[in-house]
């Protein structure tokens, strides 16, 4: 029998192919679709499961969808100049959709299908579920049935799940990391997005994904380090999540011999849970730093300062790349903010305070539909900074650049043309470790070469911008 | 609601947390594949599972929130160990072979089936037969003409509502005789007629002079010679032939032929000294006559994981001929039915696809209680006559580890390296995963009479699977 079943419409130099069976996650699916679009000749492409958001956007990208698809279809819908292109750009998607599934050998089992059946095949401590939302919660009971930790990566999940996991994950000893948690490091291993960072003796436990990656980041740079990072999930602080998975967490970090300082990382608290954690904080051998970023809070690199003073390690210089002369000379004006990273966008604005400023954070839902996040799928944000940076009212741009694990491998490849060719002046606020895959020193100075002002700590990178916007 | 406290002890010596900050860090990961790549590339050890979205019938939203349900009943986890528990803990002993009037609610006159409850309106051809060649049995009508209009009012009942299973149209008439299956270790009993052997037979349809002349000698000289000598051995342990059998190549549905062997060994002396030549000459040219002894040792283990509240466990699988029907621990009696399917199979001399009647009997049974399809790495030798090859079969094998709660601990495959079987379907995990139960079964003809067309391979409809579901997530809801 035959898994994969075709049925395709031709109309002129435009295709439309349903394919039965042959699932693919939506990050795989959308690079696909990007490579397929940069091929000479084409001019559209999708690749995307048929969901009914994904058929709704094949409509708009002027496709007739087809009828009677079912979420378990792949759409594959190419628009090209000529049938030759067209016909390139189809024998192209096999490839780019190619699995590494094993050879089909005598008595191999075939990959398992739950994450249950997965944890019976290996000794794991830990789930990682990036599902889509609605099905996260199997998933990740499944790994707690097991007697796995989960993080959960998805986001979309139903509040009301995440109490369910974080209440059965607390009766048995487990801890659930997530939803939406984007950041973790256990035992030196980055799960997520997570920078690499040597060891040390500060454990973090983070409702923030990119607010734990801009501490862990300047942790390492000042010589410190980390034991670990557990990631919480943007709500556990919430009055309904009561911060069950940040006391797990803390406990555990408090357990952990490697562990001399615990700094928690987050939005300020339900008042309730701020009290609660409080109390349990204060219950712990080890001590414990709150880094709560809210109107009148301390900045994460202010946070990290202090952390450092306690363990008595000296504060050192943040490191900056400043472009070599002044590409464009300060005009005041309003500061433009567009992020990748949620905590980092947040922590601008309350930097940035009343100076004029729009701050927008690109990995928000509402710009991710029907495309990966920023961080892994750069297209969205590179359209929008060379807008904002050649016909915009913007007086100065501020960008993030996240590097680390799961990130795209050389975001400063795609930014160094747009930097180039800006009217305004750029800063960047640069995230990330000398030890991460991209290389954080050769993508600060190819981006301040480009003529960007780059800064590893996010609060100074928005300082800079803030005292450019204001014209000094 | 209770209030979280950090202030509880760690109860492991592992640091907490499983060991999450003190052992070496493996991941499980499902979803988005940069991220198990991000871990290769770290060099961690990563098992990636092979997710797929849960696709229920068109016009079905609820799914994702229907699996979020059952999956976060907490009667969940407890329910199904004791369910599959029971299931796996069954000792069924054939003890006693007596007529189905004496050991059945069964008043003259009306008949027990196979599959979910039918009527004679919706009853294909195969079954329609089979009730003919019954009632001629009974004495109850002259011709098949008679019979017919005699069974348009009939009482029908499935056997799995009288503890009965019965191969293909699994039809029971008072005077047939039947195996009398007991677990030792649950207490349960259920029963099994005796197998006709192959060729033109009731079970397949037929109703021909020489089937009824059959079924009047079983039940005037074999089912006694047989109750004599199981009475004079005692009772035979069914498990330890099926175990054995599954050792020497059989899967105990479509293969049979190693636990007639073991059983008839077993029983040769003492039907010798009942006097029973002509049965054990019947019973050893017959490969499938274990087939309703595994069927009821089948029926009485899965009877014993019934009426677990909270529990997906499925505990009967079965087909009309029309409907294909399952049941599950958690919901009772319930049947959840849709339309059996065709088989895809091998067929016999010149019978084709055409001739073929959906999906029929209660032997199914086997399946769901981890043989039969199940075990068909097992049973190589039988592999291409249900059409397909020797990697199939150990495919189909390892698939249904996918969707079950318990590898068995007598039930082994020496292939797979005396791997126990998968047995205990779960309803969540089919839904979750697409894999339907892999069954396999001998075809029968369509029109009435024909007997067998074939044999080969079918599988559930997909959607008795999410009907189940969705009747958890309700009794959940009920019970939170």
């Amino acid at each position: 029998m035959s898994e994969e079943e075709r049925g395709s419409t031709l109309i002129r130099n435009e295709l439309v192919e349903v394919r039965s069976g042959a699932y693919h996650d939506s990050v795989t699916l959308m690079r696909a679709g990007r490579r397929l679009a940069e091929r000479p000749g084409v001019t559209a492409a999708l690749t995307a499961m048929a969901t009914t958001l994904n058929v709704d956007l094949l409509a708009e990208m002027g496709f007739t969808p087809p009828d009677g698809t079912r979420p378990d279809d792949l759409l594959v819908a190419i628009r090209a100049d000529d049938a030759d292109a067209l016909e390139a750009a189809r024998v192209t998607v096999d490839e780019l959709l190619s699995t590494r599934s094993a050879p089909r050998a005598f008595g191999v089992p075939a990959p398992p299908r739950t994450t249950g059946s997965a944890a019976r095949r290996i000794d794991a401590t830990v789930a990682l579920v990036s599902v889509p939302g609605p099905y996260a919660f199997a998933e990740a009971m499944d790994a707690l049935d097991a007697g796995l930790n989960v993080m959960v990566f998805s986001d979309n999940v139903p509040i009301e799940h995440e109490l369910e996991l974080k209440e059965t994950a607390a009766r048995r000893g487990l801890l659930v990391m997530g939803p939406d948690c984007g950041t973790a490091v256990v035992g030196g291993v980055g799960l997520g997005f997570a920078n690499v960072v040597r060891p040390g003796p500060i454990g973090l436990v983070a409702a923030s994904g990119t607010g734990a990656q801009q501490v862990m980041s300047l942790l390492d740079e000042a010589g410190a380090g980390v034991s670990h990072v557990l990631g919480v999930g943007g709500r556990d602080l919430s009055a309904e999540i009561s911060g069950r998975s940040t006391l797990q967490a803390l406990r555990a970090l408090d357990a952990d011999p490697a562990t001399e300082l615990i700094v928690v990382v987050s939005k300020p608290p339900a008042p309730e849970v701020g009290d609660l954690i409080r109390a349990a904080a204060r219950r712990l051998a080890t001590p414990v730093r709150f880094g709560l970023l809210g109107e009148g809070g301390d900045d994460l690199t202010k946070v990290v300062e202090d952390a450092l003073e306690t363990i008595g390690v000296p504060v050192p210089p943040w490191p900056s790349w400043l472009p070599s002369r002044r590409v464009h000379p300060p005009r005041p004006g309003p500061l433009r903010g567009l992020f990748a990273g949620g905590t980092l966008c947040e922590e601008a604005a309350l930097i940035a305070g009343s100076t004029p400023n729009e701050m927008t954070d690109l990995g928000d839902d509402r710009y991710t539909r029907g495309r990966a996040h920023p961080m892994i799928d750069p297209t969205l944000r590179l359209e929008r900074l060379a807008a904002e940076t050649t016909g915009g009212d913007a007086a100065v741009v501020l960008i993030d650049v996240v590097l680390g694990h799961g990130s795209e491998p050389d975001p400063a490849a795609a930014l160094v043309p747009v930097i180039q060719e800006a009217k305004v002046p750029v800063v960047v606020s640069l995230c990330g470790t000398s030890g991460d895959p991209q290389g954080r020193d050769r993508q600060a100075e190819a981006l301040a070469a480009a003529g960007a002002a780059v800064y590893a700590s996010n609060a100074a990178a928005t300082r800079h911008a803030v005292s450019l916007a204001e014209g000094s | 609601m209770s209030t979280p406290s950090a202030r509880e002890p760690h109860e492991n010596g592992d640091g907490g947390l499983g060991g999450l900050l003190t052992r070496e860090v493996k991941v499980v990961a499902a979803g988005a594949s940069v991220l198990a790549d991000a871990l290769g590339e770290q060099a961690v050890p990563v098992e990636t599972v092979d997710w797929r979205p849960p696709a229920g019938p068109a016009g079905y939203t609820g799914l994702a929130e229907d699996l979020a349900v059952v999956m976060g009943d907490r009667r969940r986890a407890a329910a199904d160990a004791t369910a599959v528990g029971r299931l796996l803990g069954a000792r069924p002993h054939l003890v006693d072979v007596r007529p189905a009037h004496e050991v059945l609610d069964l008043e003259p006159g009306s008949f027990l089936h196979a599959g979910p409850p039918l009527t004679w309106e919706r009853a294909s051809g195969p079954m329609r037969g089979a009730l003919i060649g019954a009632a001629i049995f009974e004495g109850l009508a002259e011709t098949p003409e008679d019979a017919e209009l005699l069974l348009r009012t009939a009482p029908l009942e499935p056997c799995h509502h009288h503890g009965t299973v019965g191969p293909m149209a699994g039809v029971v008439s008072p005077s047939m005789w039947m195996f009398v299956v007991e677990d030792a270790e649950n207490g349960g009993t259920a029963y099994c007629s005796l197998n006709e052997g192959l060729g033109k037979v009731l079970r397949y349809g037929a109703y021909g002079p020489e089937v009824i002349e059959r079924l009047r000698w079983m039940a005037g000289s074999l089912g006694p010679v047989l109750r004599e000598a199981v009475r004079a051995h005692g009772p035979v342990d069914l498990r330890a032939i099926m175990a054995q059998a599954l050792h020497m190549g059989d899967e105990l549905h479509n293969r049979n032929r190693a636990a007639t062997s073991l059983f008839v060994r077993e029983l040769a002396g003492d039907l010798a000294e009942a006097g029973g030549v002509e049965a054990l000459r019947f019973a050893a040219g017959n490969d499938h006559f274990f087939l309703n002894l595994a069927m009821a040792a089948g029926k009485v283990s899965a009877d014993a994981a019934r009426d677990v509240p909270g529990s997906s466990l499925v505990v009967a699988m079965a087909r009309n001929g029309t409907d294909f029907g399952i049941q599950v621990s958690g919901t009772g009696d319930r049947w959840f039915t849709g339309p059996a399917g065709v088989p895809d199979g091998l067929y016999l001399g010149s019978y084709g696809p055409g001739d073929a009647n959906p999906d029929i009997g209660d032997s199914t049974i086997t399946e769901t209680t981890g043989v039969g399809g199940f075990a068909m790495a097992a049973a190589p030798a039988i592999v291409r006559f249900i059409g397909g090859e020797v990697p199939d079969a150990l495919a189909a094998t390892q698939r249904m580890y996918e969707i079950t709660l318990a590898e068995h601990p007598a039930f082994q495959v020496p292939i797979l390296d005396f791997r126990g079987t998968p047995v205990g379907i779960d309803v969540t995990k089919v839904v979750r995963t697409g894999l339907l139960p892999v069954v396999n079964t001998g075809i029968a003809g369509r029109v009435a009479g024909t007997g067998q067309v074939g044999a080969g391979l079918v599988s559930p409809p997909a959607e008795v699977f999410t009907q189940a579901l969705h009747a958890l997530a309700e009794q959940a809801t009920i019970a939170s």
